[in-house]
């Protein structure tokens, strides 16, 4: 994917998780956040300024949008930072691999795993963070375990349908 | 020397990452105090005008219920008028007029909500009016049913509402039928039914109670419904809690009125007088 597209797609992931995700509100509060395909999305390089800054400065815009202060924002960069350290632990690379890694073109049960991990860790954070006290762990546990599968369900679903789109 | 810059060349990403999490973490601190400004919130003119295009959209699919609950309110309201119309025909007035007394304290500003939430554990709603309405920072924002909240950041055309469905939002309530009052809460978990704490424990409370706002503070006129108990937790100290439910359904606003009070400038130097 060239850069046109990774700006068009990260824009209109954006717009669907502001309008349409942040209002579903399942059983009260459960709420799928498929903005985490940024971290997926963006393409890997060896300098990470750019990469934590953009995560950053995406996080910031759904905050924006969702009145959080800097929830979204602290919470992406968290598993931004995290991301290299989890490409090395499942998929075996190493620096000169970088330009052409593409989650695409990997095993299914090594993406599954990454993205799953990733997700999970992500949720985690932001619905600890959202709740600001050490009260009522349980909820923040099963909130975590329900928007991930919300979450995962979307996001492979939506690369499924895309990757297929491509090959034609 | 040598050994510092070799430090920062190692952990150098380490150390952006630390420097911009810590930003994030101001940012959300910041947002969690009620008085500080803040920088990041929707009622700037980017997201305030996104939200605005979307709502004018999505308010098509409700016209008819709204219809029902202003038709509703006129109804209310006309019979009110009425009943004051009786009064002034059937009583003499022998009152000397006292210019002061004609002064109107409050006004009411009308608007729509742009956006609302609900679901987290600190909401915030976005509504239509800014400073060129005139609505500026704390004040009262209600509908037909009931309150919603404390406007407490104002862009020119666009303020963000610290809902009553926030874990920071205290307001003073008190019984209808008689003057105990207390502080009206939110435990995060429910958002039909708020906590009313504080409430003195000679204080006779039934199931079905009304519960209206207090007018202890400068925000909130008195008499304003917020909403009916349900149930009353009595714990062994002096503590007790009475759960509410609200009258309102804060998923579904649309038609807000922002209320101004005329006279707050006057009680807060007063209060602020006393205290020194």
């Amino acid at each position: 994917m060239n850069n046109f597209r990774i700006t068009f797609w990260l824009i209109l992931i954006l717009l669907i998780q502001v309008f349409v995700l942040n209002n579903i509100n399942f059983s009260n509060s459960i709420n799928p956040y498929l903005y985490i395909a940024f971290i997926f999305i963006f393409p890997l390089n060896k300098n990470r300024f750019t990469f934590l800054l953009f995560a950053f400065i995406y996080g910031l815009l759904l905050d924006f949008f969702s009145d959080t202060g800097g929830l979204h924002a602290f919470s992406l960069l968290f598993v931004a930072y995290l991301r290299l350290f989890f490409i090395k632990l499942f998929f075996k690379k190493s620096e000169i691999d970088y330009l052409l890694f593409n989650l695409h073109s990997e095993a299914f049960g090594q993406v599954f795993n990454y993205v799953v991990t990733l997700t999970v860790i992500h949720h985690f954070v932001l619905i600890s963070l959202d709740n600001f006290s050490f009260q009522n762990i349980g909820t923040v546990l099963l909130n975590t375990l329900y928007s991930s599968i919300f979450t995962l369900i979307l996001y492979f679903l939506g690369s499924y349908i895309f990757r297929k789109k491509q090959l034609n | 020397m040598q050994q510092l810059i070799y430090f920062i060349r190692k952990y150098r990403y380490f150390l952006f990452f630390l420097l911009l999490e810590f930003i994030a973490l101001i940012l959300i601190i910041n947002n969690h105090s009620f008085h500080k400004s803040k920088f990041v919130n929707s009622a700037n003119s980017i997201t305030g005008g996104f939200y605005n295009k979307a709502t004018s959209i999505s308010d098509y699919f409700q016209l008819n219920k709204e219809n029902i609950e202003l038709a509703n309110e006129n109804l209310v309201l006309k019979n009110k008028i009425e009943k004051l119309l009786q009064i002034i025909d059937t009583t003499i007035v022998t009152n000397i007029v006292d210019n002061t007394q004609f002064n109107q304290k409050y006004t009411y500003i009308n608007g729509r909500v742009e956006k609302n939430q609900y679901a987290s554990n600190y909401n915030f709603l976005t509504i239509n009016l800014g400073e060129t309405d005139s609505v500026f920072n704390e004040m009262a924002v209600i509908n037909s049913k009931g309150i919603i909240g404390i406007t407490e950041n104002v862009s020119k055309n666009y303020s963000r509402v610290q809902s009553i469905l926030n874990k920071s939002s205290k307001i003073n309530a008190k019984l209808k039928n008689s003057a105990y009052f207390g502080s009206l809460e939110w435990d995060g978990i429910d958002y039909n039914t708020l906590q009313l704490l504080d409430i003195p424990r000679q204080a006779v409370i039934k199931n079905g109670d009304t519960i209206i706002t207090g007018g202890m503070s400068s925000i909130f006129p008195e008499g304003i419904p917020i909403g009916k108990v349900i149930n009353i937790e009595e714990g062994s100290s002096v503590k007790r809690i009475i759960n509410i439910q609200l009258f309102n359904d804060m998923s579904s606003l649309k038609n807000i009125y922002v209320i101004r009070n005329f006279d707050k400038q006057e009680i807060r130097d007063l209060e602020n007088n006393s205290n020194e």
